[in-house]
């Protein structure tokens, strides 16, 4: 089997910056709450929970939910 | 317009739900997830389906949060922690619906399936040398993307990374779940982390070979 260089390309940047303490999407479910609720109070989650973090940038389908959660919650305010 | 609802705290909301103001706090409940919900969906579902789409959703999410109240472990409000179980209900739904008619194999590349033959060799020209560094590290790349990892793995990393399928549909169609399938999906990254420090080689130095011209 062959891939193009593209695919090749896209795979090898998502083992560029692998690490070893990455959380799964049940991990990072569990913490959402009250990660969305740090962010809609300013704090710095890179800082209060960087794994978190780190998930919802790799994770294409936690982010989403993230996102559609932070503008609800926003909305309710 | 007051609403006293928003005020339980959360313990308030637990009592209710589980005690004798229950249908109270259902509808209230609901009534919440709904209006969350919509703000939740109103730029990503097309608007003649919002309402609809919102109220099932709604229900859905109802049932699973009432079904899971024991879980809630009070590190947040009860409502962000009953609207991000809503999210989760609408998003795999509408992820669903979305993907439903394509398998992993409709996502494969073409060039997958057929022999390729880089450029380089069938061009009539000369051979710059960026273009030869490029073509043996697609080449080692490739080599060791077939070897590391399980046809499993790269079944899914070629429907997610090339096919932009969401987690959670690969895993359906793989008879697991998001979470599993993350983890694999994990290992996978690792393996060819560890393969290409064996070679000799970091990811940014392949990167650099693959933008050579």
């Amino acid at each position: 089997m062959n891939l193009s260089p593209e695919v090749l390309k896209k795979i090898v940047t998502r083992v560029a910056n692998t690490r070893p303490d990455e959380i799964s999407c049940a991990e990072c479910f569990d913490e959402l709450d009250e990660f969305a609720e740090l962010v809609l109070s300013g704090k710095s989650v890179d800082e209060a929970r960087p794994l978190v973090q780190d998930h919802l940038k790799r994770c294409k389908d936690c982010r989403e939910e993230f996102e559609a959660l932070l503008d609800s919650l926003t909305a309710l305010q | 317009m007051a609403d006293k609802t928003r005020d339980r705290t959360n313990e308030e909301w637990l009592a209710d739900l589980r005690g004798p103001e229950r249908d109270q706090a259902i509808a209230d409940l609901r009534e919440n997830l709904t209006r969350g919900l919509f703000f939740a969906l109103v730029n990503r579902v097309p608007s003649n389906k919002l309402d609809a789409l919102v109220d099932d959703f709604a229900q859905d999410a109802l049932i699973r949060i009432l079904d899971n109240l024991d879980t809630f472990r009070g590190e947040s409000r009860f409502n962000t922690w009953a609207q991000k179980i809503a999210v989760r209900v609408a998003y795999t739904e509408l992820r669903r619906q979305r993907w439903k008619d394509i398998s992993l194999e409709d996502l494969l590349p073409e060039d997958v399936q057929g022999d390729f033959t880089p450029a380089i060799l069938t061009d009539a020209g000369p051979t710059p040398e960026g273009q030869m560094i490029r073509t043996r590290m697609v080449e080692l790349v490739n080599r060791l993307v077939m070897e590391e990892l399980t046809e499993r793995q790269r079944k899914a990393m070629l429907a997610i990374v090339y096919g932009g399928m969401p987690l959670e549909e690969v895993a359906r169609r793989l008879d697991t779940n998001r979470n599993a399938l993350y983890k694999l999906m994990h290992d996978a990254r690792q393996r060819l982390q560890k393969r290409l420090a064996a070679e000799g080689l970091s990811p940014e130095e392949v990167l650099a070979a693959f933008d050579e011209q």
